[in-house]
């Protein structure tokens, strides 16, 4: 029998559809090999075996019995810890949030699971999303499975290592100047940021309201528009959710792998993100990409984007300050850990420092402390006022860019992913790593990374980033299914078949399960 | 708390000019809270009514509630505001156990009303027109309870419970500009002022407008002007004043500590300070400092609020009388001299009034039954008199008096079997026989035994001693169990007194 | 170079609740100064006729109808409580008055 693991959601969903594997199979053989390798890995903060099996197996049950299911149902999915689920902890990678479990499900959980999704468990991640490497994550790092003396990427380094270490068909993450694109290109993986109000925000703990999109994590383009057509749509718990009707993104992915899907396509290369500072390999791939685009009948125009420049310093005075009062929540009342201090009466404000003090990490303290400088009195102008002019500014780049091309492309991130400890004690240089991700979050855009090649100096995957217009995420999905089938074909095979084969960690022979 | 060195009242007002501030917090009466569907009701089992969002919980979103923005609307129109164009939420952001999120979802430098006016009449009939700088939504915090320590206040308590079922309950919070020129009257004015607010919301229907309840809070700003001085003074707000009487009595408190402070050489610290009721009091909070910067800044959660014209319009429309106009057209209806009509005012009762007129009464017995036997009754019971009966009732019964079938006091009997739940008043009649017998021929039978029992009352009576008939009127009175008109009894007594020879034996 | 100073990262941390080392406040004047001489850029373009974008999709009037939704049991509104008393979250002593 096939390796199910390998299999992508896609593949998966027929095989479960004509009965040739029952989702309890499928959903064993990925516990099993999170068993096997995650202890190295370290992808998951919590796995939900007994759970998932059970749900596989009401799944099962009602396939046999002939209900009419999704195309996704049975099939497992990692969710990223960021989110709130009803069964599982919800910590968003901190301390501070150790073992709670929300007594409600997020509206893009609930929609997986009403989808008929199993939910394997709750993925590692920098503390609420802060970093790029999920260094900051309180509970460990992931680690890259091309090198696990290397990041995955972050805030999303968990989701993004589980599907590429084939732990996961299909995860979840949540971007807010990169968190799920930066993580795909650095494994060898997808993901999609959708338009700002695409996907529900409503159970995503917040980090940057106005920035946070949740997404899909995966392997293939068409399985992230499958996945992505299952959370999508309004949700009325959150208020900034776009109430337009949204066409099938599946349908949208399988129309870019038809001949000739990139003809007359045209394709703007943002002058701006390209060149100095970034990783030769990763201008290589990139330069090959866009010959290969060019050869397969795509228009390639370039285009600037004068006011990008100004993003990084715009999201690091935005996100601070939108974080620091998102956090203020965080006061060990009504959730999470309690802390003491340790001397000194026990009034309710020293409690509340001593436990923020204590729960919190340093990059969290950090942004926090940053934020609130941004927004106090006498620095908001220059400042947070400041920041949201640049986002207007980068916003008409956008405009400006779309009126003359379909979509944009770069690289998805300036380097391969580094080793960890490189960046830990610089936090310029650390917030320097988004500067491709993050004006598609301040304009609000739709952006997909997917792979692009292995830089040749390190052997390291090198990922794209397709922008399209606000609302345009379909066109995303149709380009970058042309682009991937492209550059396999290319290839040969998919990048992923080039990783590392993991071997079992030595927990698994001696207490399956556990991880 | 120890009470403060007071100035002589008109000294202080010799010495000082008083300027004021208010800012009142109405709770509207809306079904659920405002950024949330979770049900606004008072007086449910702690944390019943929460949900992720009013608990703050990581990933609990808000979404506004429509009937919030229309309330608020209608209230600042009725405030005489512009309403904004263009209006948005922002985060005030402060630590505090009872506030979920650490920020109170408000607004800032966008209000939904502003510049607006009210002009309010004192009792000596002086106008002031208070200047209202902005009305603007807010959601409200959970409710602390202090436990341990001597008195259940915050000050030495060991510890605090938390209820946030009131947590997001909108709030509209009016603030006023400064009101200058208040003078001796300034504490009258800061009840007449909040009265009149309570008035207006409850004449809209926007809130339930029970101060007791919380429904209306009152935060009285106070400062003190040397005579002859143009600079201001340091301000005191007082937070939290619940009763008119208690926003009239903090103001002049404020007035005659911060004199006898000023005067003895003090200043004053720019700070809140409590109301303390049992004690008449005001005393120190929390000093203004650098923790009040809020970092204001837009909510990303929510999305800007921009009521069409059309919409603002069509509020407009909807809007009832302003009560003081109505207070005036229906004291020149219903005739009332001015201690008459104050009677009622002050009794809450207009409504009640207008509406036993509406169904017939004259104004005048209405005026009398509900400011009188009523409003006694209901004092009794420890209730309000609009909750013990209905106008149509009461209208009822005045016209029973009016047709003659009640006397006064029977209708009094009457009312206690209404409001005992015993029917209609008509129905109370038939059921307890309470109706004046008004068949001469019962009353004859009645007089002319009590005048053969009482031979030497008819000899005075025939001797043109006319006062005597008082002894026989009793008697037949008594005799009819007081259902008689006593009236017509006396005109008969002197009648049958007149040819009671002959026919009496 | 900015001046972020020890006192104000003292005087942040305090409006942020957070209950700071003397190092961590030294470390955070050092980095807070490096970060904000580098985001203070923003000024260069954000002229006063750009206006500013808090949202970045343009919607108004999102409104939620005034009806009873189900809230959560009381157990589950208490079930994170790090303490609590019956149905009531418990708090040690507020000596800082609002
Ligand atoms: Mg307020
Ligand atoms: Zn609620």
């Amino acid at each position: 029998m096939t390796n199910v693991t390998k299999l992508t959601a896609a593949e998966l969903s027929e095989l479960l559809t004509d009965r040739s594997v029952s989702s309890v199979e499928v959903t064993r053989a990925h516990l099993d090999h999170i068993a096997a390798i995650d202890t190295d890995v370290h992808a998951f903060l919590h796995v939900a075996r007994d759970a998932a099996l059970a749900t596989a197996a009401r799944i099962d049950a009602r396939r046999a019995a002939g209900d009419e299911l999704g195309p996704l149902a049975g099939i497992p999915i990692a969710i990223k810890d960021v989110l709130a689920t009803l069964d599982m902890p919800s910590t968003a990678g901190s301390k501070i949030l150790e073992g709670w479990i929300p007594p409600y499900d997020a509206t893009v959980v609930k929609r997986v699971r009403d989808a008929g999704l199993i939910p394997l468990g709750k993925t590692n991640m920098d503390e609420f999303a802060m970093g790029s490497s999920t260094e900051f994550s309180a509970y460990g790092p992931t680690h890259n499975p091309w090198d696990f003396d290397r990041i995955p990427g972050g805030s999303g380094g968990g989701s993004a290592a589980a599907v590429s270490s084939f732990q996961a068909p299909l995860a979840l993450g949540s971007d807010t100047g990169g968190s799920i694109r930066q993580p795909a290109a650095v494994t060898g993986s997808v993901g999609v940021k959708p338009t700002y109000g695409g996907v529900s925000r409503y159970g995503s703990i917040a980090l940057a309201s106005s920035l946070d999109q949740v997404g899909p994590v995966t392997r293939t383009v068409l399985d992230a528009a499958l996945l992505h057509d299952v959370i999508g749509g309004h949700d009325p718990l959150d208020s900034t959710s776009l109430t337009d009707s949204w066409p099938s993104m599946a349908a949208a992915a399988r129309a870019g792998l038809a001949d000739g899907a990139l003809k007359g396509v045209r394709v703007g290369v943002i002058k701006e993100l390209n060149g100095d500072g970034f990783q030769a390999g990763v201008s290589q791939r990139f330069t090959e990409t866009l010959a290969l685009l060019s050869a397969a009948g795509a228009e390639i125009v370039e285009v600037s984007a004068p006011n990008f420049e100004y993003a990084i310093a715009a999201y690091y005075l935005i996100l601070p300050a939108e974080a620091s009062s998102n956090l203020a929540r965080f006061d060990s009342v009504r959730f999470g850990i309690r802390v003491n201090p340790d001397e000194g009466p026990l009034t309710s404000e020293r409690v509340m420092a001593a436990t923020r003090d204590a729960g919190f990490g340093p990059e969290v303290k950090r942004r926090i402390i940053l934020g609130t400088y941004a927004l106090s009195a006498g620095y908001y102008d220059a400042y947070y006022g400041s920041a949201q002019k640049v986002r207007t500014l980068i916003q008409r780049d956008f405009e400006a860019a779309f009126t003359k091309v379909d979509v944009l492309v770069s690289p998805s991130a300036p380097t391969t992913a580094f080793k960890f400890g490189e960046k830990m004690s610089d936090p310029m240089a650390m917030y320097l790593n988004d500067v491709t991700t993050i004006p598609a979050n301040l304009a609000g855009v739709p952006g997909m990374s997917l792979p692009m090649g292995l830089a040749p100096e390190d052997g390291l995957p090198v990922g794209l980033q397709i922008m399209a217009p606000a609302k345009q995420d379909a066109r995303l999905y149709q380009v970058g299914a042309a682009i991937e089938a492209m550059l396999e074909a290319s290839w040969g095979h998919t990048l992923l078949s080039q990783a590392p084969e993991l071997a079992p960690n030595d927990m698994f022979t001696s207490t399956e399960g556990a991880v | 708390m120890k009470k403060a060195e007071l100035m002589d009242y008109d000294k202080a007002l010799e010495l000082f000019e008083p300027v004021l501030g208010f800012e009142v917090h109405v709770e509207l009466n809306t079904k659920t809270k405002m950024f949330c569907g979770c049900a606004n009701e008072f007086g449910q089992g702690a944390n019943t009514n929460t949900c992720p969002t009013c608990l703050g919980l990581p990933g609990g979103l808000p979404q506004v509630n429509a009937q919030a923005i229309e309330s608020s609307i209608r209230l600042g129109l009725a405030l005489g505001c512009e309403i904004a164009e263009y209006s948005r939420f922002a985060r005030k952001n402060y630590f505090y156990p009872d506030t979920a999120k650490n920020f109170q979802t408000s607004q800032y430098d966008e209000p939904i009303a502003f510049n607006g006016q009210l002009t309010i009449e004192l009792e000596s009939g002086r106008l002031v027109t208070v200047d209202i700088e902005r009305a603007h939504m807010e959601d409200d915090a959970g409710k602390l309870t202090h436990v341990g320590g001597a008195t259940g206040r915050i000050q030495g308590a060991d510890y605090s419970l938390v209820d946030y079922n009131r947590g997001g309950v909108p709030l509209v919070e009016i603030v006023t500009q400064m009101i200058e020129g208040g003078e001796a009257d300034s504490p009258e004015i800061g009840r007449t002022y909040v009265a009149a607010i309570r008035e207006i919301v409850k004449a809209l229907g926007v809130s339930n407008a029970r101060m007791e309840e919380g429904n209306v809070r009152c935060d009285a700003n106070v400062s003190l002007r040397p005579r002859g001085s143009n600079i201001l003074g340091t301000r005191t707000e007082t937070k939290n004043v619940n009763s008119l009487r208690s926003v009239e009595k903090a103001v002049r408190y404020e007035i005659q500590r911060q004199a006898a402070l000023l005067q003895a050489g003090g200043t004053i610290t720019q700070e809140t300070r409590h109301w303390h009721e049992d004690t008449g009091i005001t005393s120190a909070g929390r000093p203004k400092s650098d923790a009040d910067d809020y970092r204001y800044f837009p909510e990303p959660d929510l999305v800007p609020v921009a009521p069409s014209r059309e919409w603002v319009e069509e509020l407009r429309a909807t809007l009832p009388e302003p009560p003081a106009a109505r207070r005036k057209r229906l004291q020149a209806d219903w005739g009332f001299a001015d201690l008459e009509f104050q009677d009622v005012v002050n009794s809450d009762l207009m409504d009640a009034v207008e509406a036993t007129i509406a169904a017939g009464a004259s104004a005048q017995a209405a005026r009398k039954w509900w400011t009188g036997e009523v409003a006694r009754l209901a004092n009794v019971a420890g209730v309000s008199a609009d909750s013990l009966v209905q106008p149509d009732q009461v209208a009822a019964l005045i016209e029973l008096v009016v047709a003659g079938t009640l006397t006064d006091r029977l209708a009094r009997q009457v009312l206690e079997g209404v409001i005992n739940g015993e029917g209609t008043p008509l129905e109370v009649v038939e059921f307890r026989g309470l109706a004046v017998v008004s068949d001469d021929g019962a009353l004859i039978v009645a007089i002319d035994e009590a005048l053969a029992a009482q031979p030497d009352v008819l000899a005075k009576i025939r001797d043109g001693k006319v006062q005597a008939a008082g002894a026989v009127i009793g008697a037949v009175m008594k005799a009819m169990r007081g259902q008689a008109d006593a009236a017509r009894v006396r005109e008969l007594v002197l009648e049958r007194a007149g040819s009671a020879d002959g026919s009496a034996e | 170079m900015s001046e972020i100073t020890a006192e104000q990262v003292a005087h942040l941390a305090n409006l942020a609740r957070i209950d700071l080392s003397a190092e961590e406040i030294d470390r955070l004047t050092t980095e807070l100064g490096q970060i904000v001489d580098s985001v203070a850029k923003v000024a260069e373009v954000a002229t006063p006729d750009v206006p500013a974008t808090s949202h970045p999709m343009p919607l108004t009037n999102v409104f939620r109808a005034d009806v009873v939704v189900p809230s959560l049991t009381v157990e589950q509104a208490l079930s994170g409580a790090p303490d609590r008393d019956g149905d009531k979250f418990r708090v040690p002593a507020i000596l800082d008055e609002e």
